[in-house]
């Protein structure tokens, strides 16, 4: 049965005509922190989408000055693929007497298996938390890198807007299945991650 | 005709009121040993004009059949030639494999309203697992009244084993619209990658 609304047809057969232009970003998945050890996204990363956003909303570290971390799991249970990344970052004081552009040497990663740190030294004062968002480019290949671009805004635990590039790639040909975030120091205290296909 | 569920209006007068999603797939290119992949509008069903506001361009997984060649990008205003002047920035930032030094600096891969080719990945590598990967933003580009306005932001594996990555941003100097853009290798074929081309609604 088809739905036909002033002339146009809105739905038939059960599913929204192919003519009606649809939105390219899905909603996979909302995880929700509290006082979690770690957010993983262990399922829904499949070669259905090219390319997978995560949405980082307000996430508030049980420890201050603690480092939020991406791990990578590539087909095994553990999230320890390896990949390399570099780091910038542009950062500037509540006192307006700091303020610095710089690459993170000591933050970016070579053929690492620990994880990328994405915002560092988050603050955890009520009022303190970090957003952003991580770009990861078909992760269901078995044959390319897996490529991934990320810029966090965090506040500093020593009361600094610091804003972080993050960009590599997993040096892996197996496909990239499953995503982890995780503090370097205690809990996630609160936050939300949302997970996107584009199509 | 409206369809009402629950008091919420689902559909009206022909059109949808409920969201259906901001941003629109216009086009995917999937390209197979080509010279080049074009956008422009008006052919192969492209949308490229006032329609929307904001454009954005992602390219996935392009591949060189060239070692280290550089990829680069350019704008029509006609359809057939791209040659628009640009005036652009160029950022590296990059570390290796092997974890020798990395680099981060202001990189002469920029453009003083030049109608030439923008480098946006200097040097991607042909090895198989190789490739580049990038998020472009066209800012309004059927404007007649203000320069183009674009962002770039390019990841891509360079190939001397290193991790690269490549913002670049500017904009086309002229006030006549740009109606395409078009990305080729500055030696050898694209080997393959896709190139999906999205308007944002109400930009």
């Amino acid at each position: 049965m088809g739905l036909i609304s002033n002339g146009t047809t809105l739905l038939d057969a059960g599913a929204i005509d192919s003519g009606i232009t649809q939105g390219s970003m899905t909603l996979i998945n909302t995880l929700t922190a509290s006082s979690s050890a770690n957010l993983t996204f262990s399922s829904g990363i499949t070669s259905a989408y090219k390319e997978y956003v995560f949405h980082l909303i307000n996430i508030h570290p049980a420890t201050d000055t603690a480092d939020l971390f991406i791990k990578f799991r590539d087909g095994s249970t553990a999230y320890d693929a390896t990949h390399n990344a570099t780091v910038w970052r542009a950062y500037h004081g509540e006192n307006n007497t700091s303020s610095a552009l710089e690459y993170e040497a000591s933050e970016d990663v070579s053929q690492g298996t620990s994880g990328q740190g994405i915002a560092y030294n988050i603050g955890n004062d009520n009022d303190q938390s970090t957003s952003g968002y991580f770009h990861l480019f078909n992760p269901a290949s078995t044959v390319f890198h897996k490529h991934f671009l990320c810029r966090m805004q965090n506040s500093h635990g020593s009361d600094l807007a610091l804003d972080n590039y993050v960009a590599g790639y997993c040096n892996v040909t197996a496909a990239i299945d499953g995503i982890q975030f995780v503090m370097d120091s205690g809990n996630i205290d609160s936050g939300t991650i949302k997970m996107y296909g584009v199509s | 005709m409206a369809i009402i569920s629950n008091a919420t209006t689902i559909a009206d007068a022909g059109s949808f009121s409920v969201g259906l999603g901001d941003m629109t797939l216009i086009k995917t290119l999937d390209v197979s040993g080509g010279a080049n992949a074009t956008l422009v509008h008006g052919s192969s069903s492209v949308v490229f004009d006032g329609t929307y506001g904001v454009y954005i361009i992602k390219l996935i997984n392009v591949h060189p059949v060239d070692d280290r060649a550089d990829f680069t990008m350019n704008f029509t205003t006609d359809g057939t030639n791209f040659n628009v002047s640009k005036q652009t920035t160029a950022i590296e930032v990059y570390n290796w494999e092997n974890d020798s030094t990395p680099a981060f600096a202001y990189r002469d891969l920029d453009l003083a309203n030049s109608t030439g080719e923008q480098s946006i990945a200097y040097g991607c590598g042909s090895d198989n697992d190789e490739c580049i990967s990038s998020i472009i933003y066209v800012f309004n580009p059927s404007s007649t009244s203000y320069t183009k306005h674009f962002l770039i932001d390019t990841q891509f594996s360079e190939g001397q084993g290193i991790n690269f990555r490549q913002p670049v941003q500017g904009y086309c100097n002229t006030t006549t619209a740009i109606t395409g853009v078009r990305f080729k290798f500055a030696s050898g074929n694209i080997d393959s990658g896709t190139f999906k081309l999205y308007g944002l609604k109400d930009s």
